[in-house]
């Protein structure tokens, strides 16, 4: 098991550098310069720009370039913003908390009304209630979220005024975009989960369950629940990398603080050290839910555990 | 279970699971299903020949008419150039439809090349793809095509470009588990065993037989495609033309928002309508070529 | 005497999307206290549909009870609320599953579903349940019940499992148990020790058994009675003896008479039931049999039969009274483990066949599979699935394969035409050094070596129609075009027994016996000179099988055919068979003229696979070489001989000393330090 968990941390740790590489070298590929955005190039004396471009490092060749960023990297420097000219990584630390926050309360409400949904769809069959989660579920995967960003302001702040239209402090202006975020997310799960569920139920575990006199409610979420619980992980997993990215679309509908904010508005002024430091931070944070969904899974699955056990010795199977 | 299985022989073939068909009942489904098809002929019409559907030309402003309320003259109402907003959406389609179907196109074949690859080739090849695809995972789609977006300019190809890199990591796994679990089949080994080439069997059995949820997947995707699309131009990265496209229309109508709900409101309801419809068409296809509930592939 | 289980003109539909499906129809049925009744039937028979419908079972199925009753000693089944319902199952009856592997939830240990389980039923502390679930994990024979229960599904064997599930079965004591082809999906000899063990516990128990099964060689095991179920209807039923003695039914006959393949000489066709079975969305008018019987008159095409009594038995057939109602199974024949003299025609075409010239020639082949293993680099762990294996087929003859699951049988087809490289060993095929060829060079050599799949359903591209399929050898080696190319397919078509006009058709729209003929013409397609028949029957219903090796014995005369046939059911294997190699983890332990391995088999091992053939005649029930224990499967290379484990002669040189394949007795050679000979 202890083999197993350093192998996976390894292979993360290549992943997280393999895509701060990609990045760099996208970024370098593409065409666009970070001294545009620094100063009016054409009102500018060529010197200056020179002095400038040779301080910033990019007059170098690429994998200087890139040997300085990892070099800068391991000290714990992840550069400073060409435009604030404030250090990358306190920035980050600075606009985390309320993205943060975001994320968790929507990815709580995508869990909770997910999984309820999900599951009661898939045991009341044909339902009213199937016939709700099935619609959430549609409307999930196709209501573009700062639309429904949008509709929830338009009624819930401008016409009715119960919630704050912006800002980032309080439950009050976490309500709206979490809703937004939550409820989308919500709609990708029940598809998931309301399949798993069906597909256990017609496992023939199921009918032996049944023959030894069960109650419904001991198949259903004892046995039935917790084997479609498996593969809808993954999903979760995905969705909370999801509810990341969101934040960059909701930071900017509810006019948020917050880490997507800061990296779109980077994105669009090419300011590359904040960029490469956010994604570098996605990485991570993708690579961490990873982790916890595979402790997750042999958690959950004792198969997992097995397997684990036996690439660990190598031995018997069955 | 095997006693079901027989069931479905005994009819001759499919069917017969008469729990798990994942789609609404067959009645009120269809209907759906019709609406969809109408929704989405409408919108590709839109896209082809805007200048017949729409009742004003996009460009047109009236300084008279300036954010109108919906009205009989203006269903949608118009914009703050006193543009009328239902013309603006019906010449907004063809950039939205053209950003998802082009970029899957472009996302599902890559994307399904390296996974058929990987999978079938397996070995180092694999292995390599495949940290490929991982590392190209970690990066959120919306934050990867942002970047790239911004990185190459405003240009309708570009955008393209942008959201199709997002969508390859999906389709390449699909692939190659698709690939993988197929040329296991016991099918393939027996056209082996009568001498047809290792290219002969991919192309004749392995990929015929392997491409339908894929199929599935680029349609699904379209929608998802769309969102980005228009959540691309939303974020002030899209095609920047004479005439917005929806995500761009949404941005620009929010400053209004205020004072005139449906310069936001019914591009949104555009995009939500065509992304649902083509789910809608996906989901339909997923029951269709689900070969679970076929009784021909066990 | 009231029956403990009543069934009465039970009869029950399917909802489908096609219409409603009378899967059941009037079926009548009793079992007595401690009575042991088999339902007997081929797939699509409706005999699970009745066992679950015992249980109530089948509303989760969109299936519903439209007629009749069902009552438990007196209790109305079909009356009973859900919860009722729910009070009774797993306490009063309980049932066992086909599938063990799958009958379990896989996330919860052993002791967590048998506990739960008891708890359901039974007012008990959960020590006390604990106790009593390892008590029952030990009397179902279950080596160390305290780590079984600790253990998860994923980790047992089949057999074990449904041992398992046995005992989970018993946990409330229940008055009947309902077993739905419990042993389908093991291994010859662990399904004779599951018969024994369900067989003994019926009676320590005191319970009523009521068995589903395909097997007549199951039922003649178990049963007191049996009932044989046809296209949801019962077309006969009698006391087992009185049954195997004189069936009476046409279908009962035909079924006995396939599914023990009586002692024949080889050559000789074996008695098939034509036809497919019926879809139940389109079953024949008046007798459902009759398309596929010799005797029907117009009557039967015309109306049903009823029900009526011979002696002891029941029988649905208007011609019942006048067939004659003798055993298929003449009863001075011996049983089969101590069958016949050496002497006709089956000797003399072998002594021919061995004086053929060898057409395949394997020394010292080995197999080995990696294990995944955790990290690069590491010295990977291998499975070796064959392990020195030698021995020769010869032109024209029938090499029988035998062995139980994982003993390497398929490998080792796989690896003779070269599907998969071996890991050592060289393989001729006439002259040609098979392993030192190159790939362009096997392409062209596949033309003379051929493989029937085991799978109907997986072997045929889905894709594909008929003629696509059986075109596809003729395309990678002939390049036949247009019409010639369509003239061959029909010809071989016809070789199979399968009318040409199926071209345009797709595998789904076939039965498994259909399918399982096109996977013939494409192996004959090319009129190769050997063929691999992998398990080719073993999907198949009983009363197909015979069909299909009546077929390939005509193919083999007409084209002069080699084979090497794999399978597990033995009376098969001996029935096509010239000399048979049996096959036990990895290693051939004994080969030899068929006759003579069943007559005398040499080593323990072949003695215990025979023991374990059912045979038809109930009163026939001596088990001399009851083999316990399971195959073991462990990277691990066990010193010495591998089947000492389980040897009831081993030695310690056996531990010490591998023995090698030797010569015993003229054709006969066995790998052992103590032959039986």
């Amino acid at each position: 098991m202890v083999r197993v968990v350093i192998g996976r941390i390894v292979s993360s740790l290549l992943v997280v550098v393999s895509s701060s590489v990609l990045v760099f070298v996208i970024m370098y590929l593409l065409p666009g310069d970070p001294i545009d955005s620094m100063v009016n190039v054409a009102a500018t004396p060529p010197e200056v720009i020179a002095s400038l471009r040779h301080q910033l490092g990019v007059d170098k060749p690429l994998p200087q370039q890139l040997a300085d960023y990892f070099g800068k990297l391991l000290r714990g420097d992840l550069g400073t913003s060409l435009l604030t000219s404030e250090p990358v990584l306190p920035k980050i630390a600075a606009q985390l908390p309320p993205t943060l926050e975001l994320a968790a309360v929507s990815l709580a409400i995508a869990l909770i009304v997910g999984l309820a949904l999900g599951v009661l769809s898939a045991i009341h069959r044909n339902g009213p209630i199937d016939w709700i989660a099935r619609f959430v579920g549609l409307l999930g995967i196709s209501m573009p979220n700062f639309w429904s960003g949008i509709l929830l302001l338009l009624v819930f702040s401008i016409r009715l005024g119960w919630f704050p239209a912006m800002g980032s402090d309080g439950w009050r202006t976490l309500a709206l975009p979490s809703l937004t975020l939550g409820l989308i997310g919500a709609g990708f799960l029940v598809r998931i989960v309301r399949n798993s569920m069906l597909e256990v139920m017609s496992e023939p575990y199921i009918v032996m369950l049944r023959a030894k006199g069960l109650t419904e409610r001991a198949v259903m979420y004892r046995h039935a629940l917790r084997n479609a619980l498996i593969p809808a992980i993954t999903v979760i997993g995905l969705l909370a990398g999801d509810m990341l990215a969101g934040t960059v679309v909701m930071e900017t509908v509810f006019a948020r603080q917050g880490i997507g904010r800061m990296i779109s508005d980077a994105i669009l002024s090419k300011d590359m050290p904040v960029v490469q430091g956010v994604i570098l931070f996605s990485a991570v944070v993708y690579v961490v839910i990873n982790l916890l969904v595979d402790l997750s899974y042999s958690w959950i699955d004792p198969r997992v555990r097995l397997r684990h056990r036996t690439a660990d010795t190598g031995g018997a199977i069955r | 279970m095997r006693e079901r299985l027989n069931l479905n022989i005994m009819l001759g073939k499919r069917e017969l699971r008469p729990y798990r068909t994942g789609g609404l009942r067959p009645r009120s489904y269809n209907v759906l299903l019709i609406a969809a098809a109408a929704a989405i002929a409408w919108f590709a019409g839109c896209a082809i020949a805007p200048d017949w559907l729409a009742p004003y030309p996009p460009t047109e402003m009236s300084s008279d008419s300036l954010m109108q309320p919906p009205s009989w003259a203006h269903p949608f109402g118009t914009d703050y150039f006193g543009r009328d907003v239902l013309s603006l959406v019906v010449y907004g389609s063809r950039d939205s439809l053209f950003i998802g179907v082009a970029s899957i196109l472009i996302g599902g074949l890559a994307g399904g090349a390296i996974g058929a690859i990987s999978g079938y080739i397996g070995g180092l090849t694999d292995a390599v793809f495949m940290r490929a695809v991982d590392v190209l995972m970690t990066i959120p789609g919306v934050l990867l095509a942002l970047a790239v977006a911004s990185a190459l300019g405003p240009s309708l190809f570009n955008m393209v470009a942008a959201v199709s890199l997002g969508t390859i990591p999906g389709f390449a796994r699909l692939m190659r588990g698709q690939t993988l679990g197929i040329k296991n089949r016991p099918y393939i080994v027996a056209s082996r065993s009568v001498g047809v080439t290792r290219f002969g069997i991919y192309w004749k059995h392995v990929l015929p037989n392997s491409l339908s949820p894929l199929v599935v997947m680029a349609t699904l995707g379209i929608g998802g495609s769309i969102l980005t699309g228009s959540g691309l131009s939303f974020l002030g990265v899209g095609v920047l033309k004479e005439i917005p496209d929806w995500g761009e229309l949404l941005s620009q109508g929010r400053s209004y928002l205020t004072v005139a709900w449906w310069i936001c409101t019914f591009p949104g309801l555009a995009i939500a309508l065509l992304v649902l419809s083509v789910n809608v068409i996906g989901d339909w296809l997923r029951d269709r070529l689900d070969p679970r509930r076929r009784g021909e592939a066990n | 005497m009231k029956p403990l289980l009543d069934i009465q003109r039970l009869s029950v539909d399917f909802n489908t999307k096609r219409g409603v499906l009378h899967a059941l129809h009037e079926v009548s049925l009793t079992i007595k206290a401690g009575e042991a009744v088999c339902l007997v039937g081929e797939s699509g028979s409706g005999k699970t549909i009745a066992s679950k419908a015992v249980m109530r079972l089948l509303g989760h199925e969109n299936g519903s009870i439209v007629n009749g009753r069902i009552a438990l000693s007196g209790l109305d089944l079909n009356s009973l609320t859900q919860s009722e319902l729910r009070a009774v199952r797993g306490k009063r009856m309980a049932m066992i599953f086909q599938e063990p592997m799958a009958a379990f939830d896989p996330v919860y240990t052993i002791g967590y579903q048998l506990v739960e389980t008891i708890r359901r039923h039974e007012s008990m502390s959960k020590s006390a349940a604990r106790k009593h679930a390892a008590s029952l994990l030990g009397r179902v024979g279950i080596p160390e019940p305290e780590l079984c229960m600790k253990q998860y599904p994923g980790e047992l064997s089949g057999g074990m499992l449904q041992r398992a599930m046995i005992a989970m079965a018993l946990s409330c004591g229940p008055e009947l148990l309902i077993a739905d082809e419990p042993t389908t999906a093991l291994d010859m000899t662990i399904q004779a020790q599951i018969l024994r063990l369900l067989k003994e516990l019926q009676k320590e128990f005191g319970m009523a058994l009521f068995l589903i099964t395909h097997d007549f060689g199951v039922a003649a095991r178990v049963a007191d009675r049996i009932a044989v179920m046809y296209a949801g209807r019962i077309v006969e039923q009698a006391p087992a003896q009185e049954l195997f003695a004189r069936p009476r039914h046409p279908y009962t006959r035909g079924l006995i008479e396939s599914a023990f393949m009586p002692d024949r000489e080889r050559g000789e066709k074996l008695p098939a039931i034509p036809g497919s079975i019926p879809n139940l969305n389109a079953l024949p008018e008046g007798c459902v049999f009759h398309p596929r019987c010799l005797h029907a008159t117009d009557r039967c095409r015309v109306s049903e039969p009823p029900t009526v009594s011979f002696s002891g038995s029941e029988v649905a057939c208007w011609h019942a009274s006048e067939l004659p109602g003798v055993s298929p199974m003449p009863e001075s024949r011996p049983p089969l483990s101590e069958s016949g003299g050496a002497g006709g025609t089956g000797w003399g075409r072998m002594h021919a066949a061995s004086e053929g010239e060898d057409l395949f020639r394997v020394e010292g082949l080995y197999k080995d599979y990696p294990l995944r293993s955790g990290l690069p680099g590491r010295p990977r762990a291998h499975i070796r699935a064959v392990d020195g294996v030698s021995f020769t087929i010869r032109q024209g003859e029938t090499l029988g394969l035998v062995g139980e699951s994982g003993s390497g049988k398929s490998t080792l087809g796989r690896l003779l035409l070269r599907l998969e490289p071996a890991t050592a060993g060289t393989l001729f095929f006439q002259d040609t050094n098979l392993t030192g060829i190159g790939a362009s060079k096997l392409r062209r050599m596949r033309k003379d070596m051929q493989m029937i799949f085991q799978d109907p359903y997986g072997s045929l591209d889905p894709r594909w129609n008929v003629g696509e399929l059986v075109g596809e050898p003729l395309d990678v080696h002939l390049r036949l075009k247009g019409a010639d190319k369509k003239e061959r397919i029909e010809e071989i078509l016809a070789a199979v027994g399968l009318d040409p006009s199926v071209m345009n058709r797709y595998p789904h729209e076939f039965s498994g016996g259909q399918r399982q003929r096109i996977g013939i013409a494409r192996a004959i397609a090319l009129n190769p000179k050997f063929v691999v028949a992998d398990e080719a029957v073993s999907a198949l219903d009983v009363s197909v099988q015979a069909q299909i090796v009546n077929l390939l014995q005509d193919l083999q005369k007409k084209m002069g055919l080699t084979y090497l046939f794999i399978g597990h059911g033995l009376h098969v294997v001996r029935h096509i068979s010239d000399r048979i190699a049996v096959m036990h983890q990895g290693r051939i332990v004994e080969i030899s003229p068929s006759r003579q391995l069943f007559r005398r088999p040499a080593h323990p091992y072949t003695r215990a696979l025979i023991a374990s053939i059912p045979h038809p005649d109930p009163q026939v029930q001596a088990e001399p070489d009851r083999m316990d224990g399971e195959p073991l499967f462990s990277t691990r290379t066990l010193s010495g001989c591998r089947f000492r484990m389980r040897c009831p002669l081993a030695t310690d040189r056996c531990r010490e000393e591998r023995p090698e394949l030797r010569r015993l007795d003229g054709e006969q050679y066995a790998a052992c330090h103590n032959p039986l000979l």
